[in-house]
């Protein structure tokens, strides 16, 4: 076969290749989906993913929001000073960190914390024969390992932004009011004005919510088709970041387009 | 005894997060003014600027209440629905007058209370009122002086 019909059958055994793994997440998710409402209900399980991923993210949760808000606070003001608006540093920060930077920024986070190790632990024990350990004692592993997992990120994506965006808040004020002088009154009445919730929070915590589920099915997707070979732990582990990271930020493009906000 | 520990981390971690949503939600998102309300009162302008619901309605620079809906009525003018303390006495020739924060900052509605004895009750309106002041026509206007100053005197 010559050169250039080598390039197009490439790309089709690539797109037909894309095509079929987002088939079989589909049909992944489904079956997360069915052991979820499957009795026992795994609550141990699910606590203990929880503390994983909720707990142990907290410390990097809170720090980088506290550094983005202050951030937003020091870029705001140097920009609003110049037409002397920087009463408005409130709505500033309010709006980008709660809109955008608290969910987006929290998923990714997430994304390196707790989704990669999710990941990495699930196709470590696919290339240690765990998995088949278990379904050989007729217990589902979809059951017992991943369904715990996605519950926990579910749960913990949303509560982390809205810490987030809490601590972002707290950084602002920290260094407009505190450092740089701007009225105290005037950033919490302009943060208060701006923020409305049914059109600001609720979409917040909405595309925190959906972030939560896509990453994690992504992460115990690729966990749990990993190869099983070391190599395969390391490739999973990085396709998790890599897609999740990714798949975030073009969803939240959709998300903000559809939500209008 | 581990178990426990872990088990404290999730559920403190659950009430801390749950704190916050509602921090944003109520205490950021919600309204602005949290002080008594009650008396409901109406303003017909032909011009708010930029007057959004939520936005503080003072008496003296004191937060009495805030705007509840603007909408626009028959005639093609702004209605707006103001919510303020129904402890007050506000007489019945109180304006209404649309200021802004600083040059560029927020609208809000400031009412100044007249001498009248008779006083504003529920679902009233309030007669006396002056439109939001628009910066943009203000400039234009004193642009169009500039060019002709001989009609400057006739505005």
């Amino acid at each position: 076969m010559s050169a250039p019909l080598d390039g197009v059958a490439r790309l089709g055994a690539r797109t037909l290749r894309f095509v079929e793994e987002t088939g079989e997440m589909a049909r992944f998710a489904v079956q997360v989906g069915a052991a979820l409402l499957r009795r026992p209900v795994r609550l141990r399980r699910c606590l203990d993913e929880l503390y994983d991923v909720g707990v142990l993210s907290l410390a990097i949760i809170g720090v980088s929001g506290l550094a983005v808000g202050m951030v937003l606070g020091l870029q705001g003001y140097n920009t609003l000073v110049r037409f002397g608006a920087e009463e408005s540093l409130g709505t500033v920060v309010g709006l980008s960190l709660i809109r955008e930077l608290g969910p987006v920024l929290s998923a990714l986070l997430v994304t390196g914390r707790a989704a990669s190790a999710a990941a990495a632990e699930i196709a470590s024990m696919v290339v240690t024969e765990q998995l088949d350990g278990l379904r050989m004692m007729s217990v589902d592993p979809v059951h017992y390992v991943v369904a715990p997992k996605v519950v926990a990120f579910v749960v913990s994506m949303p509560l982390l932004s809205a810490l987030f965006s809490v601590l972002g808040l707290l950084g602002g004020y920290l260094v407009g009011v505190m450092f740089l002088g701007v009225d105290g009154g005037g950033y919490v009445s302009s943060l208060e004005g701006s923020i409305d919730v049914f059109e600001d929070v609720v979409p917040s915590l909405v595309k925190s919510l959906v972030f939560g589920v896509l990453v994690a099915l992504i992460a115990t997707f690729r966990g749990f088709h990993a190869a099983p070979h070391s190599a395969g732990v390391a490739a999973a582990t990085t396709s998790t970041v890599v897609v999740a990271s990714v798949t975030t930020l073009i969803v939240d493009y959709f998300l903000t387009a559809l939500m209008g906000v | 005894m581990e178990t426990r520990a872990r088990d404290l981390g999730v559920g403190l971690f659950l009430l801390v997060g749950a704190a916050a949503i509602a921090f944003l939600s109520v205490s950021i998102g919600g309204s602005t003014y949290r002080g008594p309300g009650g008396l409901e009162l109406a303003v017909t302008f032909d011009q708010i600027g930029g007057l959004k619901p939520r936005a503080p309605v003072v008496v003296g620079g004191v937060k009495i209440g805030q705007v509840r809906s603007i909408t626009l009525d028959a005639d093609l003018r702004a209605r707006v629905l103001l919510d303020v303390d129904q402890k007050l006495s506000l007489p019945k020739d109180t304006s209404a007058t649309i200021l802004t924060a600083g040059i560029l900052g927020d609208q809000y509605i400031e009412l100044t209370p007249g001498g009248e004895e008779l006083l504003l009750g529920q679902g009233d309106e309030i007669e006396f009122k002056q439109d939001a002041f628009i910066l943009e026509r203000m400039i234009g206007r004193l642009i169009q002086n500039l060019d002709s100053p001989e009609t400057e005197n006739s505005e």
